[in-house]
């Protein structure tokens, strides 16, 4: 059990400054200095969180951060099934982001979808000294011939393609006109450019306005006939089948979802978008920029939700309701109430077990304010939390939405600070990633990965509600906590001793 | 709505159900989906030869391929000295990447820094990003020694590693007399197990000859000693752990070079141990004074043995000896060189390993298998296979090169299991793919990855190699000595069994051979 649980929010605040200081003490002075700005404590009614954010990571720290590399093909573009892309450098980017974020879709794979191939120049020295561009050439003839189904090619940058000057772009359009205006995407996400993943995200939207939506124009396929109802869901990566789960209560509410963005998703859908009446954005940090941009040129609204968690789906329902007339307003409702006995036998079969229990996150894009609900309706408390590679707009929305007063904050944590909180504060569940997983358990703390679901999930939408809660139950009341300590080592020392 | 409360359906459940498959059948039409004729008919084309032609003739696109880049390599050997710190210089998502793969292969943490480098490194070079990152490691992990390699794009903008570390002692970043060894990494050039030779030779390099200018070279003077250095291997726990057991049966004086056996493998105690076990760094330094030198990987070692040879060492390099014949030699050949006898005990573990192989030989003699993984990975079990009796068809290695292929031709033609196999060094598992449907055979053993390859073609796969992300806990029993040998006797010979069993086990069909007793 926790020990914040049974102080006030004085003395969290009082107790979580010293805490940091105690921390920043451990750097060299410059380093004390800029990671000071990272990290605070959070006041109730101020309008973030009092963070700096968004900026370089520091040399050496161990940072948890990746690169724009992983932020476009890792997560943009590498879900949509029927395009390929290529990992254009050497070969260890695309061998170690192959197949780990389970992007699900339902495809025949390596005929008609690609999602799980993965396909690389693997550059060599000679690619490095006389430039890249012939090799992708030959490449994108050697993927037509082997892949004549592919709908569509996108080439995900490596560091190198930035440093030795090749021109991507120049390749995709030549490509392009020989393949009777095939969609070929360069993308530049250098690994190097910004930094984090979300660079990455930036410019992989970006992309996908200059080369998809610009190609096309609005008035372009896909031919069907539009309803008032359409809308696409942005920002769901179908981690676990997620963006399947949330379809599924969109349409039982009366809505049409014509296109996916990206997890399960398709070029003709990311084509269609430009159509939808609304779009609705789930990671927005990934993709606001796709959806601001969709508003100022095709006027199309968008509204953040969150799925997760009967509360905040429930608020989510009724918000994009809200866009649409009566009917829709009624099918909210009509969903609502269908699950309401399916979140009560959720709530009343995992509550009792996890009542009171503290959690700290460290994740990435939405997930360190968009979870905090879900924990909430279990009666859990989340202690801690904060952003890989988050901006301010996204600690304003922590701070003006989720979080309590005295949470503890951090920005691009690093291994040493989080092993440092969490030794410290206590808290029964650890929510982050692979690379810290086994360092908390380790310590014999309960930990989830909440970037892959810990390779459960779903956990958007009413059904993943209940993997959520049960898998949050089995990680805390795991019966393998209790064995962490040797019996023999755990023995207060003998009274006998004491009284001599 | 199938969801509940009592029986909470999992994602290989739940979307099986009618509302969620009506759904995914409504989204198609979004989808601009390919006619399913035409789907049919491509999937059916890459079966055939024609399509293995076109496949085989790829001259720029890799599918698929069954190796990762230098710095893993590099992290996986640092790992193996005590106290030591991996420190990559250059973009900090490879480092992300690189502890995430050890990571979910080992379900153990892996911890490694980088210098962080951007936009502005890239015009400027790293030396501030290495100078600050020096010091920032030193200060927040207590490491005993710091071991450097780069990233591509460090090689590519040519950042020198020497000067650099010279430059942040100067400065202050870490005292002069700590050990910062370093490695130049470059990810275009080789694989992983490239970059764990390059790591292990600059970090012998560094103890041996002299610091960088640091220090005076070590004048070797010959003992009793026996170095051993067990290359990149997934099975690094397990193996080397087995190879001491037999070491110490032996009464062999030895010193384990990189050894990562304890890093990747800490117990849950509450206490998270950053570093644990390795190879000491009087260990490492003393190294160079053994009378010899084994390393269980040729290909792993390419540089490092000629470089401790040239120190005046005894080397002797085997091809990841597994089953009898190999750990025969490998034995013989460590009782040469120390002059110790081998015991009675491994002459019983022998037998039994023979013993094992009698028993069963039955059912995989003459079966046909594919392999693919690392070189040394590949010919070792190959040679075992063709102890038992089985034929090799496709032996492939994507990091393999000339000379492996040239050797593992020469060990296929010296058994008559041998002689329908051919090997392929360079090629990718889309090439296997290709290899599967129009020569088929009965087993795959590779990787996690070869899953896609078993799903596609129908061959049943063994897991044995590097990343088995898919399975837990395998990278925990050896796969050296007889006892490993054994547990690769176990492990395809359970899946032989299983396979038999899902094959015979359609009730009023196959009720025949659905056998109790084999």
């Amino acid at each position: 059990m926790s020990l914040v649980t049974t102080q006030s929010a004085a003395e969290i605040r009082a107790r979580n400054k010293e805490l940091i200081e105690e921390t920043l003490k451990v750097y060299p002075e410059k380093t004390a200095k800029r990671r000071a700005k990272h990290l605070n404590v959070h006041e109730s009614g101020k309008s973030d969180c009092g963070v700096k954010s968004n900026l370089k990571s520091i040399p050496g720290v161990m940072t948890i951060r990746g690169c724009a590399y992983a932020g476009s093909k890792g997560v943009v573009w590498g879900p949509i099934k029927d395009m390929v892309h290529i990992s254009h450098g050497p070969v260890g980017c695309g061998q170690y982001s192959w197949g780990s974020r389970r992007n699900y879709y339902v495809g025949t794979t390596g005929i008609d979808t690609f999602v799980t191939l993965q396909l690389t120049s693997d550059f060599q020295e000679k690619d490095i000294v006389f430039g890249g561009d012939k090799k992708l050439i030959k490449l994108i003839d050697e993927i037509q011939e082997l892949f004549p189904l592919n709908n569509g090619i996108t080439i995900q940058s490596e560091c190198p393609i930035g440093l030795i000057g090749d021109d991507i772009e120049a390749v995709s359009r030549a490509k392009s006109n020989e393949y009777d205006g095939k969609t070929i995407v360069p993308v530049r996400c250098e690994g190097f450019r910004g930094v984090s993943q979300s660079l990455g995200h930036h410019i992989a939207n970006d992309a996908v306005r200059d080369w998809i939506f610009d190609k096309n124009g609005p008035d372009s396929k896909p031919e069907f006939e539009s309803t008032p109802y359409d809308v696409a869901i942005i920002g769901d990566y179908n981690i676990g089948g997620d963006a399947w789960s949330s379809r599924i209560l969109l349409e039982e509410m009366g809505l049409r979802v014509i296109a996916q963005w990206s997890g399960d998703g398709s070029l003709a859908e990311l084509e269609a978008t430009p159509k939808a009446k609304l779009n609705i954005l789930h990671c927005y940090r990934s993709m606001n920029y796709i959806s601001r941009h969709m508003e100022e040129k095709f006027g199309i609204p968008w509204c953040e939700y969150n799925f997760f968690g009967p509360s905040k789906i429930a608020e989510s329902l009724r918000k994009i309701a809200s866009f649409f007339d009566d009917k829709i307003k009624e099918g909210a409702e009509r969903v609502i109430e269908k699950y309401q006995p399916l979140v009560n036998a959720v709530i009343a079969k995992y509550r009792p077990r996890l009542q009171g229990k503290t959690v700290m996150l460290f994740v990435g894009g939405l997930r360190p304010r968009h979870v905090i609900g879900a924990y909430e309706d279990l009666g859990m408390e989340v202690i801690g939390t904060g952003y890989e590679f988050g901006h301010n707009d996204d600690y304003q929305r922590t701070a003006q939405h989720y979080v309590k007063d005295s949470t503890l904050i951090y920005d691009d944590l690093n291994g040493y600070e989080f092993e440092r909180f969490v030794e410290k504060l206590q808290p029964d569940l650890v929510g982050s990633g692979i690379k810290e997983k086994y360092v908390f358990q380790k310590m014999g703390v309960p930990f989830r990965q909440m970037h892959s679901w810990d390779y459960s999930g779903p956990y958007h939408g009413y059904d993943g509600f209940a993997i959520f809660a049960r898998d949050m139950d089995m990680a805390v009341n795991s019966p393998i906590w209790k064995k962490v300590k040797a019996p023999w080592k755990d023995v207060p020392k003998p009274k006998l001793l004491a009284a001599e | 709505m199938a969801q509940s409360a009592e029986h909470v359906l999992d994602h290989f459940e739940l979307f099986r159900g009618p509302e969620y498959q009506q759904m995914l059948a409504k989204k198609k039409a979004f989808e601009n989906p390919r006619d399913p004729a035409e789907v049919e008919r491509v999937k059916e084309w890459t079966k055939t030869l024609e399509y293995r032609e076109k496949n085989f003739a790829r001259e720029a696109l890799t599918i698929n391929p069954a190796k990762a880049c230098q710095p893993l390599g590099a992290v996986f050997a640092s790992v193996g000295f005590e106290g030591t710190l991996p420190f990559v210089h250059g973009s900090q998502g490879c480092v992300a990447y690189y502890r995430s793969h050890l990571s979910r292969h080992f379900k153990e943490p892996s911890s490694c820094v980088s210098s962080s480098m951007t936009e502005d490194a890239a015009v400027f070079g790293g030396l501030n990003n290495m100078v600050d990152g020096l010091a920032n490691s030193y200060n927040m992990y207590k490491p005993k020694m710091i071991a450097v390699s780069t990233t591509c794009m460090a090689e590519v903008i040519g950042d020198d590693l020497n000067a650099f570390i010279k430059t942040s002692k100067e400065k202050g970043a870490v005292p002069a007399d700590f050990d910062v060894p370093f490695a130049h990494t470059p990810a275009f050039v080789g694989s992983h197990i490239t970059g764990y030779d390059n790591a292990l030779k600059g970090i012998l390099e560094h103890f041996w000859d002299g610091k960088a200018g640091t220090a005076p070279k070590l004048e070797r003077k010959p003992n009793d000693k026996v170095n051993f250095i067990g290359g990149f291997d997934g099975y690094t726990v397990g193996n080397l752990r087995e190879i001491k057991r037999i070491l110490e049966l032996m009464g062999v004086e030895y010193t384990i070079l990189a050894d990562n056996s304890e890093v990747f493998d800490t117990p849950t105690d509450g206490e998270f141990r950053m570093y644990d076990g390795g190879t000491t760094l009087d260990e490492a330094a003393n190294a160079v004074h053994a009378k010899g030198t084994i390393s269980m990987q040729q290909w792993s070692t390419e540089k490092t043995l000629p470089f401790i040879a040239d120190h005046g060492q005894d080397v002797l390099a085997f091809n990841y000896p597994m089953g009898v014949s190999a750990t025969d030699d490998f034995l013989m050949a460590l009782s040469l060189l120390s002059g110790k006898g081998i015991p009675e005990e491994l002459a019983r573990e022998r037998g039994r390993l023979v013993d094992a192989m009698t028993d069963s030989s039955a059912h995989i003699h003459g079966k046909k298998f594919a392999i693919y993984g690392d070189p040394d990975l590949c010919y070792g079990l190959a040679a075992f296979l063709l102890e038992l009796g089985a034929e090799p068809i496709h032996v492939l290695s994507t990091n393999g090169n000339k000379a492996w292929e040239e050797k593992t031709k020469a060990l296929l033609a010296g058994s008559t299991f041998g002689q329908d196999c051919n090997v392929y060094p360079g090629r990718d598992l889309w090439h296997m793919r290709s290899l599967l449907f129009t020569e088929p055979v009965d087993y795959l053993i590779g990787n996690t990855y070869g899953k896609y390859l078993e799903r596609d073609t129908g061959t049943p796969l063994i897991r044995i190699g590097f990343p088995v992300f898919d399975r837990h806990h395998h990278h925990r029993s050896p796969v050296w000595g007889y006892q490993g040998g054994m547990n690769v006797l176990v492990k395809i010979l359970d899946k032989i069994f299983d396979e038999i069993d899902k094959k015979t086990s359609l009730l009023g069909k196959t009720d025949y051979s659905f056998d109790i007793i084999r």
